[in-house]
């Protein structure tokens, strides 16, 4: 879950070491701060795992998560850990390899929502004026807009699939991080460091994405994870609703047939339960990622290290 | 100014913060006693435990930090406001560039006495500080002292520690007795609230005999005490001036006429116009309301024109203490002098300015023996060994100094404060010849 | 004011531009609706050509009119509030079934919006101020996973144990079917009775954000000088709580209120949707599963309408919250 675009190092040697130094030791602090707040070492540990899961997850299932059988809503037992649906199917190796559609489109749609944000984000901030009154605009029109009947609306007109779904969360789901990043852009164009590269005569776009953008990151994190859950959660929600691509397997899918089986309704808690508490629990790794990076950004929500002694300006 | 009684007494007291990387010894071992109508200033680097000990006395430490010995006694409880005591002021005086008073025109009103404050005395003498409806400086709203029959100041009910109050005791003895103004207005006013409700949320807790129009009176009143126009009653905190603010602030602090008032840095994030407007009022305001000042501050030239006492804190202790007048002309310790010349003094006299090297120590692990020791210019063998303890010094003035240098056992001559001075330009230029 | 003159230019804006995605977005789709849906309807019953003709020109196909005669067209038709009829309710119109549903999902979603907000924010307070303590640890791992807790699924579950299992509440329809709806106050019962799984699966689920969001905006709030300073005051410790941390920790709150109701107003149609409420959410599913593409496109425009006004409510209140920002402060 450490964020390291392409290692800068690689990118310009020459350049001043400021930036690369800044972001290796951001890299470095990450790293320890992973390690030390408690929040964060949890949400990494649960989203690691089910990273870990949509990868290799496939190729450990043994049964075909697709094949028809005679056993019809069985319960939990060795052949089936997690019993089978009223097609017989097994919901353990559903489960599995449901994650990586799962999962996947979360975050592709997160990093769509990073692209845009951090791109309106950071040049309306720095740039001001009509730019920026322009941007503001937009980024306020679409903060209104709700993502989900705007989905369910996109998904009757074109193709019922999830990346419709993912698409249209991602494109109502930007503003927040752009208004953000903009207004921290905002406060950080003055600093002396900006000015310096400015002086410099660094290129603008090298200036706002190299030296405004690496001071950033929690902010980016913050809007990427958020984002990430809410697509998690529309996208299961409509194909629990049955507005996904039936021929795929996701947890969403799995939710639908269970849904229209009435499986709770025959007891079936294995069909039902799986699915909607790996939501739940992948969503609660990404936000307690989330509420840590929180608590990093603003060491007053720490428990440790309240109201140093305080004094201001030192003597000689 | 101050008369011989003592208000407050805070005897060994001790602050730690405990975090994860160690326990920091912020305030460690500090004594003094603050009589009344005092204004003892503390002065120190950044980090040097001055604004803990504030929040100490204040009891508002935040949940990390612990009161692990010492404690706090005051005299003041159930006792009555000197004010009240005092010949009382002269109109004129009082007025000084005021609006006049509403409170000349109201009568006296009788309020019940804070009954759960903790008093043992039963003498009828709490009265007299809450018989005045208004703010207490219109001739009429003074009691005459003879017919309050108080007694000598000296001798009083026995002291409460502050420490050791139960929470319905502290909070009822909380701004009626002992007040604080914060380095930042603009951070300790309610964003939300307009100025008059937060002057009026103090008499509406612990005077709550008072009707609405009173309330109101009363805060316009002290509005127009430190200067501010009445109608501002109705602005919020963002619509004044920084110094506005910090008027307001001092307004708030006033609004129960308490003893102590403690205020931590409180002209710091000011300019330095408004800096001087706001020391002027607060001596104005001191001589007519005589309540004694904690003034807590890193820049120990205002404490040269202000403070009637002074203690210098180092590494979380008190390194010296005096008489304004004698620590100014004879810093006794090493750290006081190189303080003392650290910022050009308002008053004249050229100084030649030494920083003191170094930067003061981590406080996790303090240094053993004093704490000032790497960075002091005559620190000797004894420093580094042994921790040196307050005590007079000489025996003829107020001084009191925690510093081997003056300890006849282990050196045998005491610096003057020439040679104090020579060291520090010794130590000067061997840093720039280096 | 200045503030809610641009807040409100901003929301005419936003409506402006979906009335004007929902004209495109039949455009754009592949394929041709006006035939999918004239084909549905003959399988229904006999349908005149007309229809047909009338299909193609809310859609824009088969239409000599240019785009901008076709977008006036439907501007005009939306100001008269016509929205073109519905084909799953055949042959209402979609603003008489909107008008019809739109009440139920109203009064459900303002109720519970309501109740989890105050209760959230109010256990966030008590959280904040009992810090560290069991309650709050407790609270703060459990509302982490009701966080992110899925809608439909809560739903589901609270459906089957508190409805089928248990038989507290009704768990389908929104009031009892048997009887006919009006002003009685059997009516009126059985509609409360019928909102209360529905209701509290979106409080449940909604809460927990409200809670963590004061409650981290409180603990912030609570090392501000002016809290302590209300604490030196000798304040009540309810005065404190209350007048000076919690009323300004609540701010944060309010303004993520947009962004919190978009995600609201979608789950409760997934909500409405599994108790079949007869709510706009349910009439949404029931529009999409029979390709009744002007109910759904209605109700679309609708809940934006709906989400801009909620969000100009949320930014009133926020402008009597705070009283900086009738002064200056940027969108």
């Amino acid at each position: 879950m450490r964020q390291s675009p392409a290692s800068p190092a690689t990118f310009d040697r020459a350049a001043q070491p400021a930036w690369s130094a800044r972001l290796g030791a951001l890299l470095r602090r990450s790293w320890s701060l992973v390690t030390l707040n408690r929040k964060v070492m949890l949400g990494s540990g649960i989203v690691g795992f089910f990273i870990l899961v949509a990868i290799f997850g496939p190729l450990f299932v043994t049964q075909d998560p697709l094949k028809y059988t005679y056993d019809l809503v069985a319960p939990p037992s060795p052949a089936h850990l997690l019993g089978t649906n009223q097609g017989g199917q097994d919901v353990f190796s559903q489960l599995v390899v449901g994650t990586r559609s799962s999962l996947g489109w979360s975050f592709v749609a997160g990093l769509i929502v990073m692209a845009i944000s951090v791109t309106i984000g950071l040049v309306s901030g720095y740039f001001g004026g009509f730019i920026d009154d322009v941007f503001s605009v937009i980024t306020n029109v679409f903060l209104v807009i709700p993502s989900l009947p705007l989905a369910i609306v996109a998904v009757q007109y074109f193709n019922r699939s999830t990346f419709t779904v993912a698409l249209v969360v991602a494109l109502t789901n930007w503003p927040w991080g752009a208004r953000v990043l903009r207004a921290q852009t905002l406060s950080m164009r003055s600093r002396e460091f900006i000015t310096a590269a400015k002086a410099s005569g660094e290129r603008t776009w090298r200036i706002i994405f190299f030296e405004i953008f690496p001071n950033q990151i929690s902010i980016v994190a913050a809007s990427f994870i958020t984002t990430t859950i809410q697509v998690l959660l529309a996208v299961a929600g409509l194909e629990f609703l049955g507005f996904g691509d039936q021929a795929t397997i996701s947890w969403g899918i799995m939710l639908n047939s269970a849904y229209t089986g009435s499986a709770l309704f025959q007891g079936a808690w294995w069909w039902f339960a799986p699915p909607g508490i790996c939501i739940a629990l992948l969503g609660s790794g990404l936000a307690l990622l989330n509420f840590g990076i929180d608590e990093i950004a603003d060491p007053r929500l720490r428990l440790k290290a309240r109201r140093a002694p305080r004094g201001k300006a030192a003597t000689a | 100014m101050t008369d011989a009684s003592p208000l407050l007494d805070v005897r060994h007291l001790s602050v730690d913060y405990h975090s994860d990387n160690g326990t920091v010894h912020a305030v460690t071992d500090v004594s003094f006693t603050l009589h009344r109508g005092e204004i003892l200033g503390i002065a120190g680097e950044s980090g040097c435990g001055k604004s803990t000990l504030a929040y100490a006395i204040t009891q508002l430490l935040g949940p990390l930090a612990e009161i692990s010995a010492g404690e706090m006694l005051y005299y003041g409880a159930g006792r009555p406001h000197p004010v009240a005591s005092r010949e009382p002021c002269s109109p004129s005086a009082m007025e000084r560039g005021r609006a006049a008073s509403k409170a000349d025109q109201r009568e006296q009103r009788t309020q019940p006495a804070l009954s759960d404050l903790p008093s043992p005395s039963a003498d009828g003498e709490q009265g007299s500080r809450e018989a005045t409806g208004g703010l207490g400086v219109g001739p009429s709203a003074l009691p005459s002292p003879s017919a309050d029959g108080v007694g000598p100041l000296g001798v009083g009910p026995a002291p409460v520690d502050i420490l050791r109050l139960s929470p319905r005791r502290l909070r009822a003895l909380r701004w009626s007795e002992l007040a604080i103004v914060f380095q930042s207005a603009m951070n300790a006013l309610n964003p939300v609230m307009t100025i008059g409700t937060q002057i009026m949320d103090v008499l509406r807790a612990h005077r709550p005999a008072m009707t609405r129009a009173q309330r109101q009176d009363r805060a316009a009143e002290l509005l127009r005490l430190v200067g501010i126009a009445p109608e501002r009653l109705k602005s919020y905190p963002h619509e004044l001036s920084g110094g506005m603010r910090q008027r307001a602030a001092i307004a708030i602090a006033l609004a129960l006429l308490p003893p102590i008032i403690i205020m931590d840095e409180p002209t710091t994030a000011l300019d330095v116009v408004v800096q001087r407007e706001i020391l002027n009022e607060i001596v104005q305001l001191r001589d007519q309301l005589h309540f004694a000042l904690i003034f807590i501050t890193h820049d120990l030239s205002l404490l040269l024109e202000l403070a009637d006492t002074i203690a210098i804190m180092y590494a979380g202790r008190i390194v010296e203490q005096g008489a304004q007048r004698d620590l100014y002309r004879h810093p006794r310790h090493p750290y006081s002098y190189g303080l003392l010349n650290a910022f050009p003094t308002l008053t004249g006299e050229q100084h030649a300015m030494y920083g003191i090297p170094g930067t003061p120590p981590d406080l996790r692990q303090p240094p053993a023996g004093c704490a000032f020791h790497d960075r002091c210019p005559l620190a000797f063998s004894a420093c580094t060994a042994k921790l040196p303890v307050l005590q007079p010094w000489p025996v003829a003035t107020t001084q009191t100094v925690a510093c081997h240098l003056y300890n006849p056992r282990l050196h045998a001559t005491p610096p003057t404060t020439a040679e104090i001075a020579a060291s520090y330009a010794a130590l000067a230029e061997g840093r720039t010849s280096r | 004011m200045r503030h809610l003159i641009r807040r409100l230019s901003i929301y005419v804006l936003a409506i402006w531009a979906a009335v004007t995605l929902n004209f495109f977005l039949p455009r754009l789709a592949p394929g041709n609706p006006a035939e999918a849906v004239f084909t549905r309807l003959s399988q229904q019953g006999p349908v005149s050509p007309n229809t047909l003709h009338a299909l193609e020109i809310e859609f824009g196909v088969n239409t000599t009119d240019p785009l901008w005669v076709q977008y006036l067209k439907y501007l005009n038709n939306l100001l008269h509030g016509n929205l073109g009829v519905s084909t799953f309710y055949f042959p209402n119109s979609v603003s008489a079934v909107i008008a019809q549903n739109i009440r139920w999902t109203l009064v459900l979603l303002s109720v519970s919006v309501l109740l989890s907000f105050t209760l959230g924010s109010l256990i966030g307070v008590f959280m904040a101020w009992k810090r560290g303590s069991a309650l709050d640890s407790i609270l703060s791992s459990l509302m982490t996973f009701f966080y992110s807790i899925l809608f439909p699924w809560l739903a589901l579950l609270a459906a089957y144990f508190l409805g089928y299992v248990l038989g507290w509440f009704p768990f389908a329809d929104g009031y009892n079917t048997r009887l006919t709806p009006g002003w009685s106050p059997d009516f009126i019962l059985s509609a409360a009775y019928h909102a209360i799984l529905p209701a509290l699966t979106i409080i449940v689920s909604t809460v927990a954000g409200w809670m963590l969001t004061m409650r981290n905006s409180m603990i912030t709030t609570l090392s501000e000088d002016y809290v302590l300073m209300a604490r030196a005051k000798g304040l009540s410790t309810a005065r404190v709580m209350f007048a000076y941390a919690a009323r300004n920790a609540i701010l944060p709150s309010v303004t993520g209120f947009a962004i919190a109701l978009s995600a609201v107003v979608g789950g409760q149609l997934l909500v409405e949707t599994v108790f079949s409420y007869p709510g706009i959410g349910f009439a949404l599913f029931q529009a999409i599963q029979s390709q009744d593409y002007a109910l759904a496109d209605g109700i679309l425009l609708l809940v934006i309408i709906a989400t801009v006004v909620l969000n100009f409510i949320a930014d009133l209140l926020y402008a009597v919250l705070d009283p900086r920002v009738r002064q200056e402060r940027s969108a």
